[in-house]
Protein backbone atom coordinates (compact mmCIF):
# COMPACT_ATOMS: atom_id res chain seq x y z
CA UNK A 1 0.00 0.00 0.00
CA UNK A 2 2.99 2.22 0.73
CA UNK A 3 4.69 1.65 -2.46
CA UNK A 4 1.50 2.76 -4.92
CA UNK A 5 3.53 4.44 -7.87
CA UNK A 6 3.00 8.18 -8.17
CA UNK A 7 1.59 8.60 -5.04
CA UNK A 8 2.74 11.22 -2.20
CA UNK A 9 3.20 10.33 1.41
CA UNK A 10 3.76 14.26 2.01
CA UNK A 11 2.80 17.12 0.94
CA UNK A 12 4.01 20.49 1.92
CA UNK A 13 2.96 24.06 -0.05
CA UNK A 14 3.73 27.09 1.22
CA UNK A 15 4.48 26.43 4.98
CA UNK A 16 5.51 29.10 6.68
CA UNK A 17 6.58 28.95 10.53
CA UNK A 18 7.98 32.07 12.75
CA UNK A 19 9.14 32.07 15.98
CA UNK A 20 9.00 35.73 17.19
CA UNK A 21 10.20 38.11 14.64
CA UNK A 22 12.67 34.91 13.09
CA UNK A 23 10.92 33.04 10.04
CA UNK A 24 12.12 29.46 9.90
CA UNK A 25 10.71 28.60 7.52
CA UNK A 26 9.76 30.76 4.78
CA UNK A 27 7.15 29.69 2.09
CA UNK A 28 8.38 25.87 1.67
CA UNK A 29 7.03 23.73 -0.77
CA UNK A 30 8.11 20.13 -0.27
CA UNK A 31 6.44 16.62 -1.69
CA UNK A 32 7.70 13.43 -0.55
CA UNK A 33 6.53 10.17 -3.11
CA UNK A 34 5.97 7.06 -1.01
CA UNK A 35 8.11 3.97 -1.03
CA UNK A 36 11.39 6.56 -1.32
CA UNK A 37 13.83 7.58 1.11
CA UNK A 38 13.93 10.98 0.42
CA UNK A 39 16.50 13.41 2.33
CA UNK A 40 15.80 17.15 3.37
CA UNK A 41 19.78 18.22 2.99
CA UNK A 42 20.61 21.89 4.49
CA UNK A 43 22.71 23.79 6.93
CA UNK A 44 21.76 24.22 10.36
CA UNK A 45 19.15 26.28 10.99
CA UNK A 46 17.54 26.06 7.49
CA UNK A 47 14.61 25.15 8.70
CA UNK A 48 15.15 20.81 8.34
CA UNK A 49 13.85 20.06 11.58
CA UNK A 50 11.05 23.03 12.04
CA UNK A 51 9.61 21.62 8.69
CA UNK A 52 10.31 17.93 10.13
CA UNK A 53 8.38 18.44 13.18
CA UNK A 54 5.72 20.32 11.49
CA UNK A 55 4.91 17.14 9.62
CA UNK A 56 5.37 15.27 12.94
CA UNK A 57 2.57 18.02 14.31
CA UNK A 58 4.37 19.45 16.85
CA UNK A 59 3.92 22.60 15.25
CA UNK A 60 1.02 24.45 13.80
CA UNK A 61 2.14 25.79 10.67
CA UNK A 62 1.79 30.15 10.65
CA UNK A 63 1.07 29.85 6.62
CA UNK A 64 0.51 27.26 4.24
CA UNK A 65 -0.86 23.44 4.29
CA UNK A 66 0.43 20.14 5.61
CA UNK A 67 -0.75 17.14 4.25
CA UNK A 68 0.66 13.74 6.01
CA UNK A 69 -0.45 10.72 4.74
CA UNK A 70 -3.64 13.21 3.49
CA UNK A 71 -3.67 13.96 7.09
CA UNK A 72 -3.49 17.25 8.82
CA UNK A 73 -0.71 16.16 11.11
CA UNK A 74 -2.29 18.52 14.00
CA UNK A 75 -5.87 18.01 13.89
CA UNK A 76 -5.86 14.66 12.67
CA UNK A 77 -3.15 13.59 14.95
CA UNK A 78 -4.82 10.66 16.33
CA UNK A 79 -5.49 8.95 13.10
CA UNK A 80 -1.83 10.06 11.70
CA UNK A 81 0.03 9.43 14.99
CA UNK A 82 -0.15 5.09 15.00
CA UNK A 83 0.92 5.50 11.30
CA UNK A 84 4.25 7.28 11.79
CA UNK A 85 7.64 6.51 13.11
CA UNK A 86 9.41 9.44 14.66
CA UNK A 87 12.76 10.00 15.65
CA UNK A 88 13.85 13.12 17.32
CA UNK A 89 17.68 14.83 16.56
CA UNK A 90 18.04 13.89 20.67
CA UNK A 91 16.73 12.26 23.58
CA UNK A 92 12.97 10.99 24.00
CA UNK A 93 13.98 8.44 26.68
CA UNK A 94 13.24 7.96 30.35
CA UNK A 95 16.63 8.42 31.65
CA UNK A 96 16.54 5.43 34.06
CA UNK A 97 15.28 3.45 31.34
CA UNK A 98 17.54 0.18 30.11
CA UNK A 99 17.15 0.44 25.92
CA UNK A 100 15.76 -2.77 25.96
CA UNK A 101 12.88 -1.95 28.75
CA UNK A 102 12.57 1.59 26.24
CA UNK A 103 11.92 -0.28 23.62
CA UNK A 104 9.67 -2.86 24.85
CA UNK A 105 7.68 -0.16 26.45
CA UNK A 106 7.02 1.50 22.85
CA UNK A 107 6.57 -2.01 21.26
CA UNK A 108 3.33 -2.26 23.62
CA UNK A 109 2.09 0.71 22.22
CA UNK A 110 1.21 -0.83 18.88
CA UNK A 111 -0.83 -3.31 17.29
CA UNK A 112 1.64 -5.56 15.52
CA UNK A 113 4.93 -4.63 16.96
CA UNK A 114 8.74 -5.66 15.15
CA UNK A 115 9.91 -8.66 17.06
CA UNK A 116 12.03 -6.84 19.83
CA UNK A 117 14.70 -9.04 20.47
CA UNK A 118 15.35 -9.54 16.81
CA UNK A 119 15.46 -5.47 16.25
CA UNK A 120 18.17 -5.13 19.59
CA UNK A 121 20.22 -7.89 18.01
CA UNK A 122 20.15 -6.04 14.69
CA UNK A 123 20.56 -2.42 15.91
CA UNK A 124 23.27 -3.79 18.05
CA UNK A 125 21.81 -2.91 21.37
CA UNK A 126 22.26 -5.84 23.07
CA UNK A 127 25.86 -5.10 24.49
CA UNK A 128 23.37 -2.30 26.54
CA UNK A 129 22.54 -4.47 29.15
CA UNK A 130 21.28 -3.23 32.26
CA UNK A 131 22.66 0.90 31.67
CA UNK A 132 20.18 3.28 32.44
CA UNK A 133 20.04 5.02 29.14
CA UNK A 134 21.47 8.35 30.84
CA UNK A 135 24.96 6.19 30.82
CA UNK A 136 24.49 4.92 27.56
CA UNK A 137 27.11 6.20 24.89
CA UNK A 138 25.82 8.80 22.32
CA UNK A 139 26.02 6.61 19.65
CA UNK A 140 23.71 3.46 21.06
CA UNK A 141 21.43 6.31 22.68
CA UNK A 142 21.02 7.30 18.22
CA UNK A 143 20.07 3.64 17.66
CA UNK A 144 17.73 3.32 20.16
CA UNK A 145 15.89 6.57 19.23
CA UNK A 146 16.06 4.44 15.31
CA UNK A 147 14.29 1.44 17.17
CA UNK A 148 11.63 2.96 19.01
CA UNK A 149 11.02 5.08 15.29
CA UNK A 150 10.80 1.38 13.63
CA UNK A 151 9.25 -0.67 16.31
CA UNK A 152 5.81 0.38 15.81
CA UNK A 153 6.17 -0.73 12.02
CA UNK A 154 4.98 2.83 10.45
CA UNK A 155 4.18 3.69 6.76
CA UNK A 156 6.14 6.52 7.01
CA UNK A 157 9.21 6.99 9.11
CA UNK A 158 10.99 10.38 9.89
CA UNK A 159 14.23 10.72 10.99
CA UNK A 160 15.91 13.68 12.38
CA UNK A 161 19.62 13.69 11.83
CA UNK A 162 19.47 10.07 12.28
CA UNK A 163 23.64 9.60 11.97
CA UNK A 164 24.78 12.34 13.91
CA UNK A 165 27.43 11.26 15.83
CA UNK A 166 27.94 7.99 14.94
CA UNK A 167 30.97 6.17 14.13
CA UNK A 168 31.66 5.05 10.21
CA UNK A 169 30.90 1.82 11.23
CA UNK A 170 27.35 2.90 12.98
CA UNK A 171 26.51 5.31 10.28
CA UNK A 172 27.40 2.13 7.41
CA UNK A 173 24.69 -0.08 9.65
CA UNK A 174 21.90 2.53 10.05
CA UNK A 175 22.20 3.33 6.15
CA UNK A 176 21.40 -0.19 5.72
CA UNK A 177 18.47 -0.88 7.72
CA UNK A 178 16.82 2.46 5.99
CA UNK A 179 17.54 0.63 2.60
CA UNK A 180 15.96 -2.88 4.01
CA UNK A 181 13.20 -0.66 5.46
CA UNK A 182 12.49 0.77 1.50
CA UNK A 183 12.53 -2.36 0.08
CA UNK A 184 10.03 -3.75 2.21
CA UNK A 185 7.78 -0.78 1.51
CA UNK A 186 8.48 2.01 4.24
CA UNK A 187 8.70 5.37 3.17
CA UNK A 188 10.96 7.74 5.04
CA UNK A 189 11.98 11.28 5.05
CA UNK A 190 15.37 11.91 6.77
CA UNK A 191 16.97 15.43 7.39
CA UNK A 192 21.00 15.41 7.00
CA UNK A 193 23.51 17.84 6.40
CA UNK A 194 26.04 14.88 5.04
CA UNK A 195 26.60 15.46 1.76
CA UNK A 196 27.34 11.60 1.23
CA UNK A 197 24.31 10.56 3.37
CA UNK A 198 22.08 11.94 0.75
CA UNK A 199 24.12 10.72 -2.17
CA UNK A 200 24.22 7.09 -0.47
CA UNK A 201 20.90 6.50 0.95
CA UNK A 202 18.19 9.05 -1.10
CA UNK A 203 16.36 8.49 -4.04
CA UNK A 204 15.06 11.83 -3.93
CA UNK A 205 16.82 14.90 -2.21
CA UNK A 206 15.48 18.53 -1.23
CA UNK A 207 18.19 21.23 -0.73
CA UNK A 208 16.72 23.94 1.55
CA UNK A 209 18.22 26.92 2.74
CA UNK A 210 16.68 30.04 4.56
CA UNK A 211 13.48 28.19 4.38
CA UNK A 212 12.82 27.46 1.47
CA UNK A 213 13.40 24.46 -0.89
CA UNK A 214 15.82 25.58 -3.70
CA UNK A 215 15.97 22.60 -5.83
CA UNK A 216 14.72 18.92 -5.52
CA UNK A 217 15.54 15.73 -7.55
CA UNK A 218 17.27 12.43 -7.38
CA UNK A 219 21.36 13.29 -6.67
CA UNK A 220 21.89 12.51 -9.92
CA UNK A 221 19.31 15.00 -11.34
CA UNK A 222 21.21 17.82 -8.82
CA UNK A 223 24.11 16.91 -9.86
CA UNK A 224 23.60 16.74 -13.70
CA UNK A 225 21.29 19.88 -13.24
CA UNK A 226 22.40 22.06 -10.77
CA UNK A 227 26.18 22.75 -11.80
CA UNK A 228 27.77 23.64 -14.61
CA UNK A 229 30.38 20.37 -15.31
CA UNK A 230 33.93 20.64 -17.11
CA UNK A 231 35.56 19.39 -19.90
CA UNK A 232 39.11 19.28 -20.51
CA UNK A 233 41.37 18.29 -23.50
CA UNK A 234 44.77 19.28 -24.71
CA UNK A 235 45.15 19.81 -28.60
CA UNK A 236 47.22 22.01 -31.37
CA UNK A 237 47.28 25.29 -29.82
CA UNK A 238 44.96 28.24 -31.49
CA UNK A 239 41.93 25.88 -32.29
CA UNK A 240 38.73 28.22 -33.18
CA UNK A 241 36.96 28.18 -30.70
CA UNK A 242 34.66 30.40 -31.95
CA UNK A 243 33.51 27.78 -34.45
CA UNK A 244 33.63 24.88 -31.64
CA UNK A 245 31.12 27.29 -29.83
CA UNK A 246 28.62 26.83 -32.31
CA UNK A 247 27.94 22.86 -32.40
CA UNK A 248 27.67 23.62 -28.22
CA UNK A 249 24.28 23.83 -26.99
CA UNK A 250 23.60 27.18 -25.64
CA UNK A 251 24.91 28.22 -22.26
CA UNK A 252 28.33 26.65 -23.04
CA UNK A 253 31.58 28.28 -22.78
CA UNK A 254 35.12 27.30 -23.98
CA UNK A 255 38.55 28.86 -23.70
CA UNK A 256 42.14 28.01 -24.38
CA UNK A 257 43.49 28.15 -20.88
CA UNK A 258 47.08 27.59 -21.91
CA UNK A 259 48.59 27.27 -25.60
CA UNK A 260 46.78 23.82 -26.25
CA UNK A 261 44.98 23.88 -23.15
CA UNK A 262 41.24 23.78 -23.59
CA UNK A 263 38.14 24.05 -20.93
CA UNK A 264 34.42 23.58 -22.03
CA UNK A 265 32.01 24.09 -18.88
CA UNK A 266 27.97 23.56 -19.29
CA UNK A 267 26.23 20.76 -19.05
CA UNK A 268 28.14 18.13 -20.00
CA UNK A 269 26.57 14.69 -21.13
CA UNK A 270 27.26 12.31 -23.54
CA UNK A 271 25.85 14.58 -26.37
CA UNK A 272 28.11 17.16 -25.40
CA UNK A 273 31.42 14.79 -25.42
CA UNK A 274 29.96 13.21 -29.05
CA UNK A 275 29.66 16.89 -30.11
CA UNK A 276 33.33 17.77 -29.44
CA UNK A 277 34.97 14.59 -30.25
CA UNK A 278 33.11 14.67 -33.62
CA UNK A 279 34.08 18.51 -34.26
CA UNK A 280 37.95 17.83 -33.18
CA UNK A 281 37.85 14.64 -35.92
CA UNK A 282 36.22 17.34 -38.73
CA UNK A 283 38.73 19.46 -38.08
CA UNK A 284 42.07 16.75 -37.54
CA UNK A 285 42.31 17.44 -34.28
CA UNK A 286 43.50 14.63 -32.19
CA UNK A 287 42.15 16.18 -27.92
CA UNK A 288 44.53 14.48 -25.73
CA UNK A 289 43.68 13.60 -22.22
CA UNK A 290 40.06 14.01 -22.37
CA UNK A 291 38.45 14.64 -18.80
CA UNK A 292 35.02 15.05 -17.61
CA UNK A 293 35.05 16.40 -14.00
CA UNK A 294 31.48 15.86 -12.77
CA UNK A 295 30.51 17.88 -9.84
CA UNK A 296 29.10 16.37 -6.19
CA UNK A 297 26.18 17.37 -4.42
CA UNK A 298 28.60 19.45 -2.10
CA UNK A 299 29.12 21.38 -5.55
CA UNK A 300 25.88 21.89 -6.24
CA UNK A 301 24.96 23.28 -3.14
CA UNK A 302 28.04 25.51 -2.70
CA UNK A 303 26.79 27.08 -6.19
CA UNK A 304 22.94 27.10 -4.84
CA UNK A 305 23.22 28.75 -1.62
CA UNK A 306 26.92 30.47 -1.43
CA UNK A 307 28.11 28.53 1.48
CA UNK A 308 29.31 25.72 2.95
CA UNK A 309 27.22 23.03 4.00
CA UNK A 310 28.87 22.47 7.86
CA UNK A 311 29.59 26.00 8.17
CA UNK B 1 16.41 -10.20 10.12
CA UNK B 2 14.50 -11.40 6.20
CA UNK B 3 13.06 -9.66 3.63
CA UNK B 4 9.64 -8.44 4.47
CA UNK B 5 10.50 -7.98 8.21
CA UNK B 6 9.85 -4.03 7.98
CA UNK B 7 6.39 -4.44 5.70
CA UNK B 8 4.30 -1.92 7.28
CA UNK B 9 1.48 -2.45 9.57
CA UNK B 10 1.22 -0.30 11.60
CA UNK B 11 -2.07 0.19 14.38
CA UNK B 12 -1.70 1.77 18.14
CA UNK B 13 -2.60 -0.74 20.80
CA UNK B 14 -5.79 -1.04 22.35
CA UNK B 15 -6.22 2.24 24.80
CA UNK B 16 -6.52 0.34 28.10
CA UNK B 17 -3.18 -1.39 27.08
CA UNK B 18 -1.31 1.66 26.15
CA UNK B 19 -2.51 3.41 29.50
CA UNK B 20 -1.69 0.04 31.61
CA UNK B 21 1.71 -0.12 29.79
CA UNK B 22 2.71 3.18 30.41
CA UNK B 23 1.69 3.28 34.23
CA UNK B 24 3.38 0.40 34.62
CA UNK B 25 6.64 2.07 33.32
CA UNK B 26 6.30 5.21 35.05
CA UNK B 27 5.78 3.23 38.55
CA UNK B 28 8.93 1.24 37.61
CA UNK B 29 11.12 4.62 36.73
CA UNK B 30 9.96 5.87 40.19
CA UNK B 31 10.29 3.38 42.41
CA UNK B 32 14.18 2.75 40.36
CA UNK B 33 14.62 6.29 41.39
CA UNK B 34 16.68 6.42 45.00
CA UNK B 35 15.58 10.36 45.56
CA UNK B 36 11.87 9.68 44.81
CA UNK B 37 12.17 6.66 47.29
CA UNK B 38 13.64 9.11 50.33
CA UNK B 39 10.98 11.44 49.66
CA UNK B 40 8.36 9.10 49.25
CA UNK B 41 9.19 6.09 51.52
CA UNK B 42 12.03 7.05 53.88
CA UNK B 43 11.19 10.34 55.19
CA UNK B 44 7.09 10.00 55.93
CA UNK B 45 8.36 6.45 57.90
CA UNK B 46 11.19 8.26 59.76
CA UNK B 47 9.31 11.00 60.83
CA UNK B 48 6.20 8.31 61.74
CA UNK B 49 8.86 6.29 63.78
CA UNK B 50 10.78 9.66 65.17
CA UNK B 51 8.21 11.77 66.14
CA UNK B 52 5.72 8.83 67.79
CA UNK B 53 8.73 7.53 69.88
CA UNK B 54 10.78 10.63 71.01
CA UNK B 55 8.68 13.29 72.48
CA UNK B 56 10.41 16.11 69.98
CA UNK B 57 7.42 18.70 69.67
CA UNK B 58 4.28 19.05 71.80
CA UNK B 59 1.72 17.29 70.21
CA UNK B 60 -1.12 18.26 72.46
CA UNK B 61 -2.28 14.43 72.95
CA UNK B 62 -1.26 11.34 75.11
CA UNK B 63 -0.88 9.49 72.24
CA UNK B 64 1.20 11.15 69.87
CA UNK B 65 0.98 8.72 66.78
CA UNK B 66 -2.74 9.35 66.69
CA UNK B 67 -1.75 13.11 65.91
CA UNK B 68 1.26 12.06 63.63
CA UNK B 69 -0.24 9.62 61.62
CA UNK B 70 -3.13 11.50 59.65
CA UNK B 71 -0.41 14.22 59.08
CA UNK B 72 2.37 11.97 57.34
CA UNK B 73 -0.13 10.43 55.43
CA UNK B 74 -1.02 13.77 54.10
CA UNK B 75 2.93 14.61 53.49
CA UNK B 76 2.75 10.44 51.96
CA UNK B 77 0.54 12.35 49.43
CA UNK B 78 2.14 15.48 48.68
CA UNK B 79 5.54 13.56 48.10
CA UNK B 80 3.85 11.30 45.27
CA UNK B 81 1.65 13.70 43.95
CA UNK B 82 3.40 16.73 44.08
CA UNK B 83 7.45 16.49 44.57
CA UNK B 84 7.78 13.16 43.11
CA UNK B 85 5.77 13.75 40.29
CA UNK B 86 6.64 17.47 39.53
CA UNK B 87 10.45 16.62 39.25
CA UNK B 88 10.09 13.24 37.18
CA UNK B 89 8.00 15.44 34.70
CA UNK B 90 9.78 18.02 34.77
CA UNK B 91 12.96 15.84 33.76
CA UNK B 92 10.62 14.11 30.70
CA UNK B 93 10.01 17.47 29.49
CA UNK B 94 13.51 18.43 29.82
CA UNK B 95 15.20 14.80 27.95
CA UNK B 96 12.48 14.58 25.14
CA UNK B 97 10.26 12.24 26.27
CA UNK B 98 6.87 13.76 26.54
CA UNK B 99 7.86 15.22 22.99
CA UNK B 100 8.27 11.60 22.03
CA UNK B 101 5.75 9.97 23.59
CA UNK B 102 3.50 13.01 21.72
CA UNK B 103 4.60 11.47 19.17
CA UNK B 104 3.49 7.57 19.61
CA UNK B 105 -0.37 6.42 19.35
CA UNK B 106 -0.42 7.18 23.51
CA UNK B 107 -2.86 10.15 23.22
CA UNK B 108 -1.88 13.10 26.01
CA UNK B 109 -4.60 12.54 27.81
CA UNK B 110 -3.66 8.97 28.21
CA UNK B 111 -0.31 9.73 29.19
CA UNK B 112 -1.61 12.12 32.14
CA UNK B 113 -3.96 8.87 32.89
CA UNK B 114 -1.26 6.63 33.22
CA UNK B 115 0.41 9.26 35.37
CA UNK B 116 -2.29 9.45 37.76
CA UNK B 117 -2.46 5.95 37.96
CA UNK B 118 1.06 5.56 38.77
CA UNK B 119 0.93 8.35 41.56
CA UNK B 120 -2.03 6.23 43.20
CA UNK B 121 -0.24 3.16 42.80
CA UNK B 122 2.54 4.27 44.80
CA UNK B 123 0.40 5.91 47.52
CA UNK B 124 -1.47 2.69 47.70
CA UNK B 125 1.94 1.09 48.70
CA UNK B 126 2.85 4.55 51.00
CA UNK B 127 -0.83 4.46 52.96
CA UNK B 128 -0.11 0.23 52.88
CA UNK B 129 3.36 0.73 54.68
CA UNK B 130 2.56 3.85 56.69
CA UNK B 131 -0.62 2.23 58.17
CA UNK B 132 1.08 -1.19 59.19
CA UNK B 133 3.92 0.75 60.89
CA UNK B 134 1.59 3.25 62.55
CA UNK B 135 -0.53 0.82 63.77
CA UNK B 136 2.38 -1.16 65.34
CA UNK B 137 3.15 1.96 67.03
CA UNK B 138 -0.17 2.07 68.67
CA UNK B 139 -1.92 4.03 66.66
CA UNK B 140 -6.20 3.34 66.76
CA UNK B 141 -7.87 5.44 64.05
CA UNK B 142 -11.17 6.16 64.21
CA UNK B 143 -13.84 8.04 61.80
CA UNK B 144 -15.06 6.36 58.11
CA UNK B 145 -13.27 5.10 55.64
CA UNK B 146 -14.98 6.51 52.92
CA UNK B 147 -14.34 9.96 54.01
CA UNK B 148 -10.72 9.56 54.61
CA UNK B 149 -10.62 7.79 50.62
CA UNK B 150 -12.08 10.82 49.56
CA UNK B 151 -9.73 13.29 51.28
CA UNK B 152 -7.06 11.68 49.95
CA UNK B 153 -8.06 11.54 46.30
CA UNK B 154 -9.02 15.23 46.47
CA UNK B 155 -5.42 15.60 47.88
CA UNK B 156 -3.78 13.54 45.20
CA UNK B 157 -6.18 15.65 42.50
CA UNK B 158 -4.88 19.18 44.29
CA UNK B 159 -1.41 18.10 44.26
CA UNK B 160 -1.13 16.77 40.88
CA UNK B 161 -1.98 20.00 39.37
CA UNK B 162 0.63 22.04 41.68
CA UNK B 163 3.41 19.51 40.58
CA UNK B 164 2.28 19.31 37.06
CA UNK B 165 2.15 23.32 37.10
CA UNK B 166 5.41 23.67 38.23
CA UNK B 167 6.87 20.90 35.77
CA UNK B 168 5.12 21.88 32.71
CA UNK B 169 6.13 25.60 33.02
CA UNK B 170 9.79 25.59 35.27
CA UNK B 171 13.33 24.59 33.86
CA UNK B 172 13.69 21.28 34.98
CA UNK B 173 16.57 22.43 37.37
CA UNK B 174 14.27 24.97 39.28
CA UNK B 175 11.91 22.57 39.49
CA UNK B 176 13.72 19.97 41.13
CA UNK B 177 15.00 22.80 43.60
CA UNK B 178 11.47 24.58 43.98
CA UNK B 179 9.62 20.95 44.65
CA UNK B 180 12.19 20.14 47.19
CA UNK B 181 12.20 23.65 49.09
CA UNK B 182 7.92 23.66 48.86
CA UNK B 183 8.23 20.15 50.11
CA UNK B 184 10.47 20.89 53.24
CA UNK B 185 8.64 24.52 53.97
CA UNK B 186 4.84 22.51 53.57
CA UNK B 187 6.51 19.51 56.14
CA UNK B 188 7.12 22.35 58.86
CA UNK B 189 4.35 25.03 58.09
CA UNK B 190 1.22 22.33 57.36
CA UNK B 191 0.34 20.56 60.25
CA UNK B 192 2.22 17.90 59.58
CA UNK B 193 4.37 17.11 62.64
CA UNK B 194 4.00 20.36 64.01
CA UNK B 195 0.92 21.54 65.47
CA UNK B 196 -0.40 24.82 63.34
CA UNK B 197 -1.98 26.55 66.77
CA UNK B 198 1.75 26.59 67.59
CA UNK B 199 2.11 29.26 65.22
CA UNK B 200 0.91 32.98 65.92
CA UNK B 201 -3.02 33.44 65.05
CA UNK B 202 -2.01 35.29 62.11
CA UNK B 203 0.37 32.86 60.69
CA UNK B 204 -2.12 30.22 61.54
CA UNK B 205 -5.02 31.83 59.49
CA UNK B 206 -2.55 31.79 56.33
CA UNK B 207 -1.20 28.45 56.71
CA UNK B 208 -4.54 26.94 57.43
CA UNK B 209 -5.51 27.38 53.90
CA UNK B 210 -2.49 25.42 52.14
CA UNK B 211 -2.88 22.08 50.56
CA UNK B 212 -1.24 20.00 53.23
CA UNK B 213 -2.56 21.77 56.07
CA UNK B 214 -6.31 21.64 54.35
CA UNK B 215 -5.48 18.06 54.06
CA UNK B 216 -3.46 16.71 56.81
CA UNK B 217 -6.23 18.92 58.80
CA UNK B 218 -8.70 17.23 57.73
CA UNK B 219 -7.20 13.58 57.92
CA UNK B 220 -7.25 14.74 61.47
CA UNK B 221 -10.61 15.21 62.12
CA UNK B 222 -11.51 12.29 60.72
CA UNK B 223 -8.95 9.89 61.54
CA UNK B 224 -8.41 11.27 65.55
CA UNK B 225 -11.43 13.01 66.22
CA UNK B 226 -13.91 10.40 64.56
CA UNK B 227 -15.85 13.36 62.82
CA UNK B 228 -17.52 13.27 59.83
CA UNK B 229 -16.93 14.77 56.48
CA UNK B 230 -15.02 18.16 57.06
CA UNK B 231 -16.15 20.54 54.67
CA UNK B 232 -13.92 23.16 54.93
CA UNK B 233 -11.06 21.30 54.09
CA UNK B 234 -12.80 19.57 51.22
CA UNK B 235 -13.83 22.81 50.11
CA UNK B 236 -9.61 24.38 50.49
CA UNK B 237 -8.73 20.83 48.57
CA UNK B 238 -10.96 21.36 45.98
CA UNK B 239 -10.52 24.83 45.44
CA UNK B 240 -6.51 24.16 44.94
CA UNK B 241 -7.36 20.84 42.82
CA UNK B 242 -9.42 23.30 40.01
CA UNK B 243 -7.08 25.98 40.47
CA UNK B 244 -3.71 23.30 40.02
CA UNK B 245 -5.42 21.60 37.39
CA UNK B 246 -6.76 25.16 35.48
CA UNK B 247 -3.62 26.77 35.70
CA UNK B 248 -1.29 23.55 34.64
CA UNK B 249 -3.75 23.17 31.92
CA UNK B 250 -3.90 26.69 30.64
CA UNK B 251 0.35 27.04 31.13
CA UNK B 252 1.54 23.22 30.42
CA UNK B 253 4.52 23.24 27.94
CA UNK B 254 5.09 19.84 26.58
CA UNK B 255 8.54 20.59 25.25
Amino acid sequence: MSSEPGRQVVQVTGLVKRYGTKTAVDGLDLDVPAGAVTAVLGPNGAGKTTTIETCEGYRRPDGGTVRVLGLDPVADAADLRPRIGVMLQSGGVYSGARADEMLRHMAKLHAHPLDVDALIERLGLGSCGRTPYRRLSGGQQQRLALATAVVGRPELLFLDEPTAGLDPQARRSTWDLVRELRSDGVSVVLTTHFMDEAEELADDVAVIDAGRVIAQGSPEQLRRGGAENTLRFTGRPGLDLASLLKALPDGSAAAELTSGTYRITGRVDPELLATVTSWCAQHGVMPDGIAVERHTLEDVFLELTGKELRA
Amino acid sequence: MSAGTYTPRPGAAPLSRMIAAQAALETRMLLRNGEQLLLTVIIPTLLLVLFSSVDIVDTGTDEPVDFLTPGVLALAVMSTAFTGQAIATGFERRYGVLKRLGASPLPRWGLMAAKTLSVLVTEVLQVALLTVIALALGWSPGGSPAAVLLLLLLGTVAFSGLGLLMAGTLKAEATLAAANLVFLLLLVGGGVVVPLDRFPDAARSVLELLPVSALSGGLRDVLQHGSGLPWGDVGILAAWAVLGLGAAARFFRWE
